[in-house]
């Protein structure tokens, strides 16, 4: 403390700190670009990771049940200890009734609130309702599984007495109920993404506003509704609690929506909650079916992708 | 001669705007549709539930009566779950939000990020519960143990959380970039002092919704085995633990119909836990959010 230095020319060492202390940090700027995108590759890691999984182990379950026997199979016996049975399209089936029947509740509400909210609605109502929406699209599937299991499943009995405990009507409305949001979200945002003057040229040529909705309006839309409508169609495919819940277990290769089913997602989920010994055929079928039900999904979501990206009107 | 039937037209009009009324009833009651769907399913959900919520409830652990049964050990393997899954999940997805929205040039290996963080959003959680099994719980030999199934929700919740925080950075102007490269900063220092402190908020809202997710799914515990009757807590990361979801699942799974209630009341616990997240979320957004 008591010699000062006289000159102002900072001393030596501090000079020697200061250049190495830069040269950290010209080291650290060097290295983070790499460090940001070794973060980044985790999620490219993680989709190989789901391909390289699911491929090896339906590799080792197609060398003890045949390909053709998987894929064209119309009977699914996993667990019968004399010839079980591996024949993937009863699940599929079981997949198809709930998707089917959540398209048929989903779409027409779900466009119709999107409809409203950005053509009829007014701010204040927007702003209520919107939020709302959010709050069904956040609530976990569990909740809506137990709802379909203890409050849709007998409420419907009541108009449908053959209806079974365990059904694909009931699963498949609360999937629709799930998915509903979503369409509705999505649509509205392609709606309210229509330029105000095009209404204002239908409008001014004497249209209503339900003329001006269906036929300006949703058809400048369209691609980015029926975006919507497809990532819908993919999460109600994967979809897993309300079917493992309200669907049952018992995968049949039918169209019958009154009686017990089983999905792709709720075989794995029964597979997984019972103790089936790792290494078994039954062990490697669950990655089977997890490899043909990502396959449906992602062809859903390039469908949807390339439907939103191709058709996309600029204004 | 009159070119005009003025009364045909009046009706012609007079039809047009009552189909357009009747019709906005339409899209009005499809509107009510979804939200009469929501208040049946909290109603039911409230009144079969609440009368099981009784401090018992917390302090119990699974059991096989009704009247026993208690929620401890998964509401507290639920927010060890938590601990795992916040920071792993953040610090990816900004990571890679920062990297995708300040660094990445344009090319071919960017947009295949891009491409391919946006399929990942789409794959059912069951899939990634697959992926769990596969790699954490047998490849790393991690057991059903909270490590494992932290990192399986990690990389479930990931795409939300990448696209919450590339929007907020996003939204913070090329302006305060600028100025901050004009006083001498390095583009990191730009980017850890004057982007991140700016985009935060909108991160943290994110990240919390994408949370909340977490703490809801299902499909992946069980694919990954974690067990649901479980008479002690977590001691660590590495040890077995249960989750609200998980418990849940078993309640509502049970044939004794008063097991009904018991899940009833779970679900009442996990929503709560699930609005207290939520509107940690909206006050973080309506408290911090800056706008340029």
């Amino acid at each position: 403390m008591a010699q000062k230095q006289v000159s102002d020319q900072p001393s030596v060492q501090e000079l020697i700190a200061k250049s190495s202390s830069k040269k950290q940090k010209q080291l650290i700027e060097k290295m983070i670009p790499y460090i940001l995108l070794l973060i980044a590759s985790i999620s490219v890691l993680t989709t190989i990771g789901i391909v390289a999984t699911l491929i090896v182990e339906t590799i080792i379950f197609f060398k003890e049940i045949p390909v053709f026997e998987f894929l064209f199979g119309t009977e699914w016996y996993p667990f019968a200890n004399k010839e079980p049975a591996f024949g993937i399209l009863p699940l599929i089936a079981g997949t198809l009734k709930v998707t089917v029947i959540a398209v048929i509740v989903a779409v027409p509400f779900g466009i119709g609130s999107a409809i409203f909210l950005s053509e009829y609605a007014s701010e204040t109502t927007r702003r209520i309702i919107k939020p709302i929406l959010e709050v069904l699209a956040g609530i976990p599937t569990i909740v809506y599984g137990f709802f379909a299991l203890t409050f849709v499943t007998p409420l419907l009995q009541q108009f449908i007495p053959d209806l079974k405990i365990f059904n694909a009507l009931s699963p498949g409305i609360v999937v629709g109920i799930m998915i509903l949001p979503m369409i509705a979200s999505l649509s509205e945002d392609a709606m309210s993404s229509v330029p105000n003057s095009i209404r204002e040229g239908a409008l001014a040529m004497g249209s209503t506003k339900l003329e001006v909705a269906l036929k300006v309006v949703v058809p400048a839309a369209l691609s980015g509704i029926i975006a919507s409508v497809v990532l819908a169609i993919s999460r109600a495919i994967g979809e897993t609690m309300i079917v493992s819940l309200a669907g049952g277990s018992t995968p049949k290769f039918d169209w019958d929506v009154t009686g017990s089913i089983q999905t792709m997602t709720a075989y794995i989920v029964q597979v997984s909650s019972g103790d089936a010994g790792y290494g078994t055929t039954i062990y490697y079928s669950i990655y089977s079916v997890g490899f043909t039900l990502f396959l449906f999904t992602l062809v859903m979501n390039l469908i949807a992708h390339a439907i939103s990206k191709k058709y996309r009107e600029e204004y | 001669m009159k070119y005009v039937n003025h009364e045909s037209v009046v009706k012609r009009m007079m039809n047009r705007l009552t189909i357009n009324k009747i019709f906005k009833a339409i899209f009005f009651f499809a509107t009510l549709f979804a939200l009469l769907a929501l208040a049946i399913l909290f109603y039911r959900i409230i009144t079969q539930g609440i009368g099981y919520l009784t401090p018992e409830f917390f302090q119990n652990f699974g059991s096989r009566f009704p009247a026993k049964a208690g929620i401890k050990a998964a509401l507290i393997g639920s927010i060890w779950l938590m601990f795992v899954v916040a920071p792993v999940s953040i610090i990816l997805g900004v990571g890679t939000a920062i990297y995708l929205e300040e660094y990445a040039k344009k090319n071919r290996l960017t947009d295949f990020i891009r491409m391919n963080i946006s399929n990942l959003a789409g794959v059912p959680s069951v899939v990634f519960g697959l992926l769990g099994l596969t790699i954490f719980v047998r490849a790393l030999s991690l057991g059903n143990s909270v490590l494992a199934a932290g990192f399986t929700m990690s990389l479930l919740i990931l795409p939300v959380i990448i696209v919450a925080s590339q929007e907020a950075i996003r939204a913070v102007p090329n302006d305060v970039r600028e100025a901050s490269y004009g006083m001498g900063a390095t583009k990191w220092q730009t980017v850890v002092k004057i982007v991140l402190p700016s985009a935060i908020p909108g991160i943290l809202t994110g990240a919390i919704l994408a949370l909340s997710r977490a703490v809801g799914e299902t499909a992946p515990l069980i694919v990954i085995g974690i067990p649901v009757i479980i008479q002690f807590l977590p001691t660590g990361l590495l040890s077995q633990f249960t989750a609200l979801p998980m418990q849940i699942y078993d309640w509502a799974k049970r044939p004794q119909h008063d097991f009904q209630f018991v899940a009833a009341a779970g679900i009442l616990v996990l929503m709560i836990f699930l609005l207290i997240m939520n509107s940690i979320a909206i006050f973080i957004r309506n408290k911090f959010s800056k706008r340029y």
